[in-house]
């Protein structure tokens, strides 16, 4: 008898959490679209790169290099590299979601942090942990494009970036990105030596150039310290 | 147009590795050096975009009102700012240097 006001208020609270999650995501977008407007991209493609690639690490890495005067390839191979982790949580979600045909396609595009921590964070009922994923995914994409339009208009506004500061911004972002990893001595040392190999790199290498050798690192740690980066608390990057 | 071919290459790419995490089967990628590597990567490469894009130059290296700005984001992110403060407190900083004629 209980079981249906019960998830009528699971589900009230998975809403919420989804909804609250969007709004936050949203002040993400509203910097990104002021950034991509101030590395030289368009309204249109600052917008066009929140809709298609949907994944904030790797767009602010894209423009980041497209920004610094990188070129096409070296941008696109930043931003792939940075969606890897959406594939480990695309295998955590493939068994709780079971997605099939066409709603896979569609729910391939909403496979963000926050849609799979909000889903595992639900796992333990099948119609929450659906509804988790579906809302907090949905809600992201809808303020997070919104954002990103909002932002890029005001950038586009605002006048010259260097002006306004926003090449400051830029790497602010990136640590602000960085900083809730920094949890343990592994993730420490691989920051240290990835910004110095870059920065060793940056005289010599085309631009682009040193941020993809920094992936190096990360070969070379992932294998040589294993289990130091999978001992570590929380193994999800937020 | 090139920025066209970045968006595009990367679009596919990163919808791509979220089709693939939906789609393979586990054992492929479920492997603890898949797994540590996939940690490492984001944190190696958030860390040399911030470290370049904070002191790059044409051609070199150098101390300027970026790195000023990027300081007072991170002090903003050690009082627990939220992400919009730390942004913003990195361009107000960089900004008002440059006004002052500094950096």
């Amino acid at each position: 008898m209980s079981a249906v006001p019960s998830w009528q208020r699971h589900r009230r609270l998975v809403l919420r959490e989804a909804v609250s999650v969007g709004i936050a995501t949203g002040a993400y977008g509203l910097s990104f679209g002021a950034i991509g407007v101030a590395a030289g991209l368009t309204v249109t493609q600052t917008c066009a790169t929140s809709v298609l690639i949907f994944t904030g690490g790797s767009q602010f890495a894209l423009v980041g290099v497209l920004a610094a005067g990188g070129s096409a390839l070296p941008a696109s191979t930043a931003a792939v590299l940075l969606g890897t982790r959406n594939a480990l949580y695309g295998l955590r979600l493939s068994a709780l979601l079971r997605l099939r045909g066409a709603l896979r396609l569609v729910g391939a595009q909403l496979v963000i942090d926050e849609s799979s921590a909000m889903a595992l964070a639900h796992a333990d009922d099948e119609r929450a942990r659906r509804l988790a994923f579906w809302a907090t995914g949905l809600a992201v994409f809808t303020l997070w494009n919104l954002a990103t339009l909002v932002g890029a208009l005001a950038g586009q506004a605002l006048g010259d970036p260097r002006d306004l500061g926003l090449d400051a911004a830029v790497p602010a972002a990136f640590v602000a990105l960085l900083w809730p990893r920094l949890t343990d001595r592994a993730t420490r040392t691989v920051t240290a030596a990835a910004a110095a190999l870059a920065l060793l790199l940056v005289p010599v290498a085309p631009v682009g150039v040193p941020v993809l050798a920094a992936a190096l690192v990360a070969l070379a740690t992932g294998v040589l310290w294993r289990d130091a980066l999978l001992g570590r608390p929380t193994a999800e990057p937020s | 147009m090139s920025t066209w071919l970045a968006i595009g290459v990367a679009a596919l790419g990163c919808y791509l590795l979220k089709l693939a995490g939906l789609s393979v089967p586990e054992a492929v990628l479920d492997r603890p050096r898949v797994q540590a590597v996939s940690i490492a990567l984001p944190v190696a490469l958030l860390a040399a975009l911030a470290a370049v894009q904070t002191f790059a130059v044409p051609g070199g290296l150098a101390i300027d009102a970026r790195a000023a700005g990027v300081a007072a984001g991170a002090v903003a992110l050690l009082l627990r700012a939220p992400f919009l403060v730390v942004v913003a407190a990195a361009a107000v900083t960089a900004a008002g240097l440059r006004a002052l004629g500094v950096g």
